[in-house]
């Protein structure tokens, strides 16, 4: 009796967990950039989602095709029928736009994805257990940030062709340094940190005390990394597929699309912004979207600062 | 005896996330000359914000909300409002008139500068001008400085009127000219030498060309003891100026203290939380409670008959030498000071409460002659006595 | 007749110093080097000394968070046979059913318990290592726990950040005897504690003692702390034990003049006249490069020949009484001739 009274009293308090998560929502919304990048975010997620209603796909199988009528060079100015105009090879620059908004959350869900989980695991592993693993994999992972990104993406695209995921998986395969490296300075100062060392002493097993103990204290570096990285892989993305390592020709892709502007971006001497449109709408995309998970990523950092976290 | 430093009505708070920290509310003290004051208190009670506050060195997010801080350097001179003078006259108060040890001699002492260099900078901050003067009458009365003496004399004659003239400070910026103020900064090494010998290091010209990690915790404390020294303050505050160190080491620093007291400084107010440093070092003693004095005194009397209830379950729960029983422990926990308890800050963990406290905030009184107290219990006992 | 439960012979732990081109090593800090203590049943012994002699290395070398590097810490179970800690690995410890036997609460409370986790789940944590529990009977047992150190029900749904620093040290009181430890090590358990805080943290660890039937290493440098709650002492200095007996005949009666110092350099809250005082000559020399002989003669004021020749052993003198100083038997005089000093009453 005395003991179902008292879990009603417990119950009848919000969960911890629950207060916890509304503190630090609390946190990241007072920052007001935090506002603008979730904002911004959602609205790019919004498009991603509905890409087939806003702009239905004239090719079934194939939507990241980008649809076009004609093949005259010369872009055409926003008219009713190509509400942002079309670009270079008449492609609709609208309908690439929107189905580039899902290039872009795939190539940042996928590098980030990767590489994190890469870099995660051996980065814990190499901090946690240290001696010659760690010491193997630290040399290792000073190897491959002396491997510049362009030169990989190159004979990678040599060797299977041009295409995104080709670009992707270059990508990755460069990125998940940056995590091991973070997360395994983290576990590092963990390691010796005296709560893991009372686990040690109860006999728990290095499995339940990596799981239990070191990741939730030292994953939000990499947390507030990988939002950050989601914008950045887009700009590397956009930078491959400018150079024409990347997407495809008529691939809706922001990158892509900019590349098809490269010779209308300064119009004819009389009018030096007549093709304006062509650069400035996948422009405006990459610039916001990146923005997005860079002012997310700065909510983040100011909300798990363990200096202002607590009193 | 005429009062050196006397606090006011200092209210200081914090302005955090939570809401402001109420550390320090209307709190008052006041020290004599030639007094060595001790400050006791449990950590967050507000002791290292006190001093702090005097000494207009409060960091973000910390505001001083109002209050007088009155310091008269000599007994017969009018009292100045240390909150009220601009930061470049309190730079020649703090390290001058009043000077400050860390507790922290590592965090306290710069780790590539050289022990000379960093004693010795305490007297190029204030002592320019009495130096220049000196070796300007050093010049005039036939030493010499080598080749530059006649440069030499010409600078140190102005730097000796002001050691802030624009002259001296477009030379300092000019190559070879700026060597101007090389017998000072020569001078100011053998002064420092001189007060590190004074506090019982052996062979001091070897240890001013040392570094700091080359020195033993001990030795560190005592170098920052030499730095607050240079200058010969009028009042020397402590905070908490030995609590990290080892009980044989500590005995060496509060042995020196002593001292000192007894030969150059004025005054010494010790902040510490260890009840047997004050009972041993201090002549009165100020026991803090969130943010409030509630008692001072003499360290005989407020030690021997505690009046305020906080104090004396203070001292019931510190282990002693022959100490009998159980320790008794005070319930509860020091309060958050965003909602500090209304009325008295303790009557919530108050063995003795009575309604009045938690509506009441009670005031500072002179119950017994030279022995204050802040409690309506202890007034009313008292009151009701005489 | 008192049991053992714990015996060290000679225990050591040097940590490499590695230096030059090819990182060979090239001294050691001797942390721990060669120390004798006996530990009894059910007894608290108080550890004490300054920083950097040893004390806390000691109490994490006989549970093993830090491996010794030679001599033995002999383990007396209640039930069978003596084993040696000092070498064996935490997973043999495990397997032998120990591990949990030897707990230890540490200095900090705020680093000492995980921040992202629940009350619930730190004090389950241990008791999921020893038995399978349903849910009810798990959290019956944790408040039966948390009653044990002064807390209740309402506290389990809570994070670490959300109590003071004394709860918090209850917490990790709990945690440690949740594991149904023999043997617990308190490393320095009140010194980040408020003053007003640490008596009930005392008075609470000494009840658990007497009624779970524990036994304690408390490592401290605070002696008054030190001797309201242990029954026995060990005095170190610079790895080496060097006088232990039992509490109050350490009071009354040191014999090695470094617990001399030590006695006379507590600052007495009890206000007295001017109080004499042995206040020793420079620092503790540096673990790297001991002195010979004993190790206490660059700062011993009574120190003579044969001091920094023959290393001292801890000899036993009567009444439980170990010492490891050649003028044990005059050094009570000496004290009194030099720095008139009688007695720490």
């Amino acid at each position: 009796m005395e003991t179902s009274t008292a879990m009603t009293a417990v119950q009848a308090h919000e969960h911890p967990r629950l207060r916890e998560l509304k503190f630090t929502l609390a946190r990241i919304f007072r920052n007001p950039s935090a506002v603008i990048g979730v904002v911004l975010l959602s609205f790019f997620i919004g498009v991603a989602i509905a890409a087939p209603y806003i702009a239905p796909p004239k090719y079934a199988h194939a939507p990241y095709k980008m649809p076009h009528k004609g093949f005259s060079p010369t872009p055409k100015a926003p008219s009713e029928r190509f509400i942002m105009g079309t670009t270079s090879g008449q492609y609709d620059i609208f309908y690439g736009v929107v189905w580039g908004t899902r290039t872009a959350f795939k190539i940042g869900l996928f590098v980030v994805g990767i590489a994190g989980f890469v870099g995660i695991t051996l980065g814990v592993l190499a901090g946690y257990y240290g001696g010659w693993f760690d010491e193997f994999l630290m040399r290792f992972v000073d190897i491959v940030w002396s491997i510049p990104l362009l030169v990989l993406a190159m004979t990678i695209v040599v060797a299977f062709g041009r295409g995104l995921e080709n670009i992707m998986i270059a990508l990755a395969l460069v990125e998940w340094r940056w995590y091991v490296r973070v997360i395994r300075s983290e576990v590092l100062k963990l390691r010796n940190q005296e709560f893991v060392q009372a686990a040690k002493l109860m006999g728990v097993s290095d499995c339940k005390i990596i799981l239990r103990h070191i990741l939730p204290n030292s994953i939000y570096p990499v947390l507030i990394m990988g939002s950050m990285d989601m914008g950045s892989m887009v700009i590397s993305a956009s930078f491959m597929s400018f150079v024409g390592l990347g997407a495809p020709k008529g691939y809706a892709d922001w990158g892509q699309m900019v590349a098809l502007a490269r010779n209308y971006i300064v119009g004819p001497s009389n009018d030096p912004l007549q093709f304006w449109y062509t650069i400035f709408f996948p422009g405006i995309c990459i610039i916001l979207f990146v923005l997005a998970w860079n002012l997310l990523g700065d909510a983040l950092r100011d909300a798990f600062d363990p200096k202002l976290r607590r009193r | 005896m005429a009062v050196l430093l006397k606090a006011q009505d200092l209210t200081t708070n914090f302005y955090t996330y939570e809401g402001a920290v109420k550390a320090l509310d209307k709190f008052s003290l006041s020290i004599d000359h030639g007094c060595t004051f001790g400050l006791v208190g449990e950590s967050g009670c507000g002791k290292s914000v006190t001093v702090r506050s005097m000494l207009r060195v409060i960091q973000s997010p910390g505001v001083i909300e109002g209050g007088k801080v009155l310091f008269s350097e000599k007994a017969d001179a009018e009292p100045v409002d240390l909150l009220a003078l601009t930061e470049e006259e309190m730079e020649s108060v703090r390290g001058d008139s009043i000077s400050m040890i860390f507790q922290e001699p590592n965090a306290a002492l710069n780790p590539v500068i050289t022990i000379g260099d960093q004693v010795a900078e305490s007297f190029l901050f204030h002592r320019v001008a009495e130096m220049s003067q000196k070796i300007c009458d050093a010049i005039d009365s036939g030493e010499s400085y080598g080749l530059l003496t006649p440069y030499y004399r010409a600078m140190l004659g102005v730097a000796a009127k002001n050691p802030k003239a624009p002259l001296l400070k477009f030379c300092s910026q000019v190559p070879f000219l700026k060597w101007w103020d090389k017998p000072v900064k020569k001078e100011a090494l053998q002064r420092a030498i001189k007060i590190i010998g004074k506090l019982g290091i052996a062979n001091p010209e070897e240890i001013v060309t040392r570094y700091p990690h080359n020195l033993s915790g001990g030795m560190k404390q005592r170098i920052v003891i030499a730095i607050a020294l240079a200058c010969h303050p009028t009042l020397l505050i402590a905070d908490e100026a030995t609590s990290n160190l080892d009980v044989t080491v500590q005995a060496q620093i509060l042995q020196l203290l002593n001292d000192l007291k007894k030969e150059s400084i004025s005054s010494i107010l010790l902040i510490t939380h260890d009840l047997g440093v004050v009972a041993e070092t201090c002549e009165k003693v100020g026991v803090m409670y969130a943010g409030t004095l509630c008692e001072t005194g003499d360290v005989k009397d407020v030690f021997s008959t505690p009046l305020h209830p906080y104090t004396q379950a203070l001292l019931t729960s510190v282990p002693k030498f022959n100490q009998e029983g159980e320790l008794q422990s005070i319930e509860g926990s020091v309060p958050n000071l965003v909602n500090p308890p209304s009325g008295c800050r303790f009557h919530p963990r108050c063995p003795k409460a009575m309604d009045k406290c938690s509506t009441d905030k009670p005031e500072l009184k002179e119950l017994i002659p030279g022995h204050l107290v802040a409690c309506h219990h202890a007034d009313r006992v008292i009151g009701g006595l005489s | 007749m008192k049991k053992k439960i714990i015996e060290l012979k000679g225990l050591e732990k040097h940590y490499p110093v590695f230096g030059g081109v090819l990182k060979r090593q090239v001294n050691s800090v001797k942390a721990l080097d060669g120390i004798d203590l006996d530990i009894y049943r059910g007894e608290c012994l108080g550890v004490v000394g300054e920083s950097g002699c040893g004390k806390t290395t000691t109490g994490k070398a006989i549970i093993n968070l830090h491996a010794p590097t030679g001599g033995e810490a002999i383990y007396y179970p209640e039930d069978g046979d003596p084993m040696d800690l000092a070498k064996m690995s935490n997973r043999q410890m495990k397997n032998a059913g120990i591990r949990s036997r030897l707990q230890m609460v540490f200095q900090d409370p705020t680093t000492s318990l995980n921040p992202r986790m629940l009350i619930k789940h730190i004090i389950a944590e241990p008791i999921k290592e020893q038995e399978k529990l349903s849910a009810r009977e798990l959290e019956k047992k944790i408040v039966s726990i948390l009653e044990m150190v002064g807390l209740s029900r309402m506290h389990l749904m809570r994070y670490p950040h959300e109590f003071s620093g004394g709860q918090r040290q209850r917490i990790a009181v709990a945690r440690a005897i949740a594991a149904s430890p023999e043997f617990i090590v308190l490393d320095e358990p009140t010194s980040a504690l408020d003053v007003s805080v640490q008596a009930q943290i005392l008075n609470l660890l000494d009840k658990l003692r007497k009624e779970l039937n524990l036994t304690y290493l408390f490592v401290t440098h605070h002696l008054l702390v030190v001797k309201y709650i242990s029954t026995r002492i060990a005095v170190m200095y610079l790895g080496k034990c060097i006088e232990t007996c039992p509490t109050d005949e350490l009071f009354s009666n040191p014999l090695h003049p470094y617990t001399h110092a030590l006695l006379s350099g507590i600052p007495n809250p009890e206000v007295a006249a001017e109080p004499n005082r042995i206040v020793l000559e420079g620092d503790v020399p540096s673990p790297l490069n001991p002195p010979s002989g004993c190790r206490f003669h660059t700062r011993c004021p009574f120190c003579i020949d044969v001091c920094s020749r023959e290393e001292p052993v801890l000899l036993d003198v009567g009444n439980d009484h170990k010492v490891a100083c050649h003028r044990q038997d005059v050094v009570k005089e000496l004290v009194k001739e030099k720095f008139g000093i009688e007695g720490y009453f």
